[in-house]
């Protein structure tokens, strides 16, 4: 019964926290609307990332090329193939998918450092591939999609995707979706034998748990995840390029998702939340901003060791998710 | 007496170190056959042996007739082998009926088994919020081997299960193991102290350097210390 009550709470939670972001974009300044927007794709990212990290307890850095999958695969489809954008978006879900599903294969045969080291290595032969076939990529320099070509003609509707209220509006769509994904995940057998798994792997594996296979699950979830914000973000910001395959954007989840709370599902949000306006704030003061952003990080650790919501979880909060 | 288990010739090694040398024994159907020896006998690697946890370079485990040593080491509990290891080994971080129902998802169990596994446990009733990482070493040792119970095994193992424990404590899984006894589940019990194998077990087999030395009945050790300082070194 206390379960069951904890159960409404989350959910409650979880649509007041939906429907506060659905009503800041009638609010929200024009700047903090477009921060905002960015943020909540950002966030999907790290959502996926805390799928493997904080609930299957594998650490990698490799997931900027899930990002990059999506990124790239609705980018490049839709510039030289002439897809529309919701097939673009599929394109890029389905190239992280299965991205992840071969990397998870190959690079689930290790663990801990070595895992870690794999998909960082992994993820620099992406990042590599999209500055060798410059031809289609274009590189550093990236591409950027045409304007006319991101929006979706409904009749005699057209969604611009450019428009600052229909960009918020899809980006909470996204992140609605993923949010509660997760919060599924979290709340079912799949993610309790993802927590026994990180807690204790061979404990698992002598209950009967085919551990592989689950972690195997845990990785294509997560590069879905991933690849849903990267397909997102071509598609609401219109540029595609290698920066966001590079091992940064491997590091910014981890560090959005430890700071957020691993293993909560709102976590990831607060701490991609946080750390963009930390950024933000500092770089307007000073050029040495990462020395703020810096200190800052391990004042929220001292005080928060398990992140914001996870050390709030352990504290006061038990039923948070 | 039926064998429901039956090890055969089995060898193993950690790495290059051959730790069990051509090991048979063999456990009935109800029966609590408990394993002795000196530290390094090659006790706690038969239990790891049969879970696939040390695979096995010669020999064969056969559960009824079927071949364990084919399997894969997360194949066999759902054969109907449970295993509880020294140490316990809980899910810290998991509530007390969280641990139970990640052991009932295993084998796709319910409520009844649930029920039943409690009933054994009533102390894990008035527990089933609490995180297990924080329950004492008796509730741990109830919880892990009540998880272990939730998948309804043929085939029961545990290793050194009252280690560290209060006599109060010791009492209970001993009494619990004896009920097990009773609903047709086979025990092999690793164990170190003497008096919890001659209240609990039917039958002691003596280990001595990876090999099944000699199998007698428990009863008969109180009349025959000798046999128990030649094997054990205490007695």
């Amino acid at each position: 019964m206390k379960s069951d009550t904890g159960c409404g709470k989350a959910i409650a939670l979880h649509l007041v926290v939906i429907a506060g972001l659905f009503g800041l974009g009638f609010v929200l300044p024009e700047y903090h609307h477009g921060v905002l927007a960015r943020v909540m794709v950002l966030a999907v990212f790290s959502m996926g990332y805390n799928v493997l990290f904080g609930y299957a307890g594998l650490l990698s850095l490799g997931h900027a090329m899930f990002f990059a999958a999506g990124l790239y695969g609705a980018g490049l489809s839709m510039i030289h193939l002439g897809w529309s954008a919701p097939a673009g978006f599929a394109a890029g879900v389905i190239a992280g998918a299965v991205l992840a599903l071969g990397v998870g294969v190959l690079a689930l045969r290790t663990t801990g450092v070595a895992f870690m080291i794999v998909t960082m290595m992994f993820s620099q032969v992406f990042y590599l591939l999209t500055l060798y076939f410059s031809v289609w990529t274009r590189g550093d320099e990236g591409l950027v999609i045409p304007q006319a070509r991101r929006g979706l003609d409904l009749g005699a509707m057209r969604l611009d995707f450019t428009d600052p209220m229909t960009r918020y509006m899809l980006a909470l769509g996204l992140f609605a979706i993923v949010l509660l994904l997760t919060l599924g995940v979290a709340r079912s057998g799949f993610g309790r034998v993802l927590v026994a798994i990180r807690e204790n792997e061979e404990r698992t594996k002598m209950l009967g748990y085919d551990t592989f296979a689950n972690k195997l699950s845990a990785v294509v979830v997560s590069g879905t995840f991933c690849a849903a914000a990267g397909a997102a973000y071509a598609l609401l910001f219109g540029y595609v390029g290698s920066t966001f395959a590079s091992v940064q954007y491997s590091i910014f989840p981890l560090l959005w998702v430890l700071l957020g709370g691993a293993a909560t599902t709102l976590g990831p949000f607060l701490g991609t939340l946080f750390m963009y306006y930390v950024v933000d704030i500092a770089s307007g003061y000073t050029s040495a901003y990462m020395l703020i952003v810096g200190l800052l990080l391990i004042l929220l650790i001292l005080y928060f060791p398990k992140g914001v919501l996870g050390t709030v979880r352990e504290r006061w909060l038990r039923w948070l998710p | 007496m039926s064998a429901v288990l039956t090890l055969s010739g089995l060898d193993c090694f950690y790495g290059e170190v051959q730790v069990l040398h051509g090991l048979s024994l063999e456990l009935n159907k109800g029966e609590v056959l408990c394993l002795l020896g000196r530290n390094g006998a090659g006790k706690s690697t038969t239990l790891k042996a049969i879970m696939g946890l040390v695979p096995a370079k010669a020999g064969s485990i056969r559960l009824g007739d079927r071949e364990l040593t084919a399997l894969a080491p997360h194949e066999v509990p759902k054969a109907g082998v449970a295993y509880v290891p020294q140490g316990r080994r809980l899910f810290a971080e998991m509530t007390v009926a969280e641990n139970i129902e990640i052991g009932l998802m295993a084998r796709g169990k319910g409520k009844p088994t649930r029920d039943r596994v409690l009933d054994l446990f009533p102390v894990l009733r008035q527990r089933l919020g609490q995180r297990s990482g924080t329950l004492s070493g008796g509730e741990q040792q109830m919880l892990a081997m009540a998880r272990a119970l939730c998948l309804e095994p043929e085939v029961l193992l545990l290793d050194e299960p009252t280690e560290g424990l209060m006599p109060s404590m010791i009492a209970r899984i001993r009494e619990t193991i004896s009920s097990l006894r009773g609903e047709g589940v086979s025990t092999l019990l690793v164990e170190q102290r003497l008096e919890a194998v001659l209240s609990v077990a039917d039958r002691v087999c003596f280990i001595e350097n990876g090999r099944a030395r000699e199998t007698v009945r428990a009863s008969s050790l109180r009349d025959n210390p000798e046999l128990v300082r030649r094997y054990v070194g205490v007695g």
